[in-house]
């Protein structure tokens, strides 16, 4: 068996999410860290946080998280310095300038205009009585349910 | 040879899809019965003949047929059982068979049960069915054939993407098909509606099952795959707000927004258009979710398919049925007149404010999924939209709904007043705050979530037992109950439906809120605690799997001295597919999971270990579980059923809501 215990530690070494070496004595500046990373995103993963992703340079950023925290940058300051580096394409949580106040305000926005549209359409509707189905109607309905 | 009889019957089958379009439509157009009814013998052989071919796929992949090219590609003749099986629809040329069977099957239902539709509108149904058919058919013979042989078979396979290979994710895809293809069914009604000019109480009738059915497919399918992520990945998460989670979610909202607002189409005629517009929509996600799938385009974890050809032949797929079918909408909308007339605080307002939030919570899915590629193509910037976005984006909307529900749920149709429905619900308001509070101080300083969750969860229950007991009528525990039990199963069904909703959403707020996470370095026959429990490393192990070796780790854990359970969790690695991957050992609990990983050996002869307790977890699936039995039920009511009228028995029954 000892061949095997070879190949699985040679092969499958994936380097995983938050190794215990990487975190930070202090509880408060490593929850700290959890949160900035869970909010960064791995630039060589498909749509995953560096705070789970298993890749070589998702665990050197968790690092450089904790340096800078380590360093008494604050949280903004962290994100500043990451998105210098690597673009705002690492931010899992998009900004709210330029383009992205589409992104932000589109839904609440439509929100109000359905629930105008909404209004409008229930408002209007006349007040006249409602006769339901016609005669007519009321026996094609019979005739098709009941065979 | 089977594989070319199966590949044959796949073209006759096309051939056949081609007819079942335009035949029943001249037919319908024209009155004569004749093209009419061949519609139903030409979906019954389209089932026949795509059953055959999927049939002998399956039979290929069962018998390791290396001769295909799929088969070396996705399979392995080491492979368990299960997994060949399902490996037939684990890959993209078998899925999209898959899609295809059930396609037919479905067209083949409208068939074989339908309800004494009149003959144009089944002529119709029929032929627009068959008309997505075609489109797949055209996909997959000439971007996927399946059939396809290599020239040089190979002694073995390539092996089935080792995360795929779980009973979880194996029955995962059938029935997110089940779903995306049960919404073609809504889709092909309201097309037919459209053509035929008419959409009545009775359509409304029709078309209800049918989208019940889709939505509680997708339901299963969503929490199947949300419960693979769980134990599979490796640390407990069970949403990403991947791009691909997001392209099934997005059809179910719209689905549960359209099955709503069919039952305003059928009892009170009012919302035809908007019906007609929500069936559009809806399988117009489902086209889109098996293009961003297909695609690859907004890459994810899980697109297995990444090629540009098919993506945009899927593509010109969804512009021809989406953009075909909302001109149509335009053009006959005006003759969908609405004579069902309501006031606006009525049961229908509900219904709309109901369709509204889960329209534009949608809509919010949908610009955080594709604002990555509109923002790159527009404005020229790289960006992300991740989980952030939508836990605060779309939250708000969830919460918005789950405060109306109770509230609209007990409005009277047509006419309410919104005092007589909140009397009653005043006192679980109030036991829903008090709830919270008790929770806000016994939890003392963490987040609002938990005890929103708490509110929310509660309201949300009581609202729908509450809604039941209130139909009981007057009188004693005794009578009420009786005729309780005596109301339709509609209304069961919609009160289950809702307790899965309070269920879940109280789970997920819990989760999220009340988690805890242990990381640390463990050597063999280390001891520590970790909220109220303690684990013990005691053996770690490696071991030869059927097709994999692993690394296993015993970890026994006690409470207060007593033995609560023996986990062994896994490292697997896959040497056919080159593929490392984490089985974490998982105590079910009523009130929280135990979730334990083993990680990397340490340079000092240490493990890493990873322990969560995670409360409530199962709480989250269970009440996906409800939610899709109360479709259940629902779709068993008397009135759904097919020929239901044609048995005469009476029974003291309370009309269903």
């Amino acid at each position: 068996m000892r061949w095997l215990a070879l190949i699985v530690a040679l092969l499958a070494s994936p380097v995983w999410a938050v190794e215990p070496h990487e975190m930070l004595d202090d509880p408060a500046l490593e929850d700290r860290a959890r949160d900035l990373s869970a909010g960064l995103r791995c630039p060589v993963c498909q749509n995953e946080s560096i705070d789970e992703s298993s890749a070589q340079l998702a665990a050197e950023l968790r690092l450089v998280v904790r340096d800078r925290l380590t360093a008494g940058d604050t949280d903004q300051q962290v994100l500043d310095y990451l998105v210098a580096r690597y673009g705002e394409f690492v931010l899992l949580k998009p900004t709210t300038q330029g383009a992205n106040l589409i992104l932000w305000l589109a839904a609440p926005a439509l929100l109000l205009i359905a629930l105008g549209i909404g209004w409008q359409v229930i408002r209007r509707s006349p007040a006249r009585a409602d006769e339901g189905l016609t005669e007519a109607e009321k026996d094609a309905l019979d005739k098709i349910l009941r065979p | 040879m089977l594989n070319e009889l199966a590949h044959f019957a796949l073209i006759l089958a096309f051939a056949v899809a081609i007819a079942q379009t335009v035949i029943p439509l001249i037919g319908a157009h024209k009155g004569w019965r004749g093209w009419m009814a061949m519609a139903q013998p030409a979906a019954t052989s389209q089932f026949i003949l795509v059953g055959f071919s999927f049939a002998a796929l399956m039979w290929a992949f069962v018998t390791s047929d290396f001769s295909l090219q799929v088969v070396t590609v996705n399979s392995h003749s080491l492979k368990p059982m299960i997994y060949k099986i399902s490996g037939t629809w684990g890959n993209h040329e078998g899925s999209m068979l898959l899609w295809l069977l059930i396609l037919t099957l479905f067209g083949g239902c409208a068939a074989w049960f339908d309800g004494g539709l009149p003959e144009t509108l089944r002529a119709r149904v029929l032929a627009v069915q068959a008309s997505v058919s075609v489109a797949f058919y055209a996909f997959i013979l000439f971007t996927s054939n399946p059939f396809a042989r290599l020239e040089v078979p190979p002694f073995d396979g390539q092996d089935l993407n080792p995360l795929l290979q779980d009973p979880g994710l194996a029955f995962h895809p059938p029935f997110l098909y089940l779903g995306y293809v049960g919404l073609s069914m809504s889709f092909s009604f309201a097309v037919a509606a459209l053509i035929e000019g008419r959409v009545d109480a009775a359509w409304g009738r029709w078309v209800r099952p049918w989208t019940l059915a889709a939505w509680m497919f997708l339901t299963i399918g969503i929490a199947l795959g949300s419960w693979w992520a769980y134990y599979e990945l490796g640390w407990g998460g069970f949403w990403f707000w991947d791009p691909v989670e997001n392209a099934s979610f997005m059809p179910w909202l719209i689905a549960a927004a359209l099955l709503h607002s069919a039952i305003v189409v059928e009892k009170r005629e009012a919302l035809k258009s908007w019906t007609i517009l929500l069936a559009i929509l809806a399988f117009g996600f489902s086209l889109l979710g098996t293009f961003i799938v297909r695609s690859g385009l907004l890459t994810s974890v899980h697109a297995f398919a990444n090629d540009p050809e098919r993506g945009v032949f899927i593509l010109i797929i969804l512009a021809f049925f989406v953009g075909g079918s909302l001109t149509l909408y335009a053009a006959r909308a005006k003759v969908l007149a609405s004579n069902g007339v309501f006031g606006t605080v009525s049961r229908e307002s509900a219904l709309v404010l109901n369709n509204i939030l889960l329209a534009v919570s949608c809509f919010v899915v949908f610009i955080g999924t594709i604002w990555p590629l509109v923002a790159e193509m527009a404005f020229g910037r790289t960006l992300s939209v991740g989980p952030p976005f939508f836990d605060a984006a779309f939250s708000p909307f969830m919460v918005l709904l789950a405060l109306a529900l109770p509230l609209g749920s007990l409005l009277a149709w047509k006419r309410g007043t919104l005092t007589r429905a909140k009397k009653p619900l005043w006192g679980w308001a109030i036991l829903a705050v008090a709830l919270a509070g008790l929770t806000f101080a016994i939890q003392s300083g963490r987040s609002a979530l938990g005890p929103i969750g708490v509110a929310l969860g509660v309201w949300v229950v009581g609202g729908a037992l509450l809604d039941l007991w209130l139909r009981g009528g007057r009188g004693g525990w005794v009578d009420r109950l009786r005729r309780i039990r005596l109301l339709p199963r509609a209304d069961w069904g919609k009160a289950v439906a809702h307790i899965g909703v309070g269920v879940t959403t109280f789970a997920v707020a819990g989760i999220l809120a009340w988690q805890v996470e242990d990381i640390r370095v463990a050597d063999i026959g280390d001891s520590y605690d970790v909220d109220g429990y303690t684990f013990t490393l005691s053996d770690v192990r490696s071991l030869e799997g059927p097709n994999y070796v692993t690394t296993m780790a015993t970890i026994d854990v006690t409470k207060q001295g007593r033995d609560v359970t023996t986990l062994f969790p896994e490292k697997r690695f896959y040497p056919v597919a080159q593929m490392p991957t984490t089985e974490a050992a998982i105590r079910n609990g009523v009130l929280r999971d135990l979730y334990v990983v083993i990680g990397e050996p340490q340079g000092n002869g240490g493990w890493a270990v990873r322990v969560y307790i995670k409360p409530f977890a199962n709480w989250i699936w269970g009440g996906c579980i409800l939610m899709a039995l109360g479709a259940l039920i629902s779709l068993t009511d008397r009135r759904l059923r097919v020929g239901a009228g044609a048995t005469k028995t009476r029974r003291p029954t309370v009309p269903a809501e």
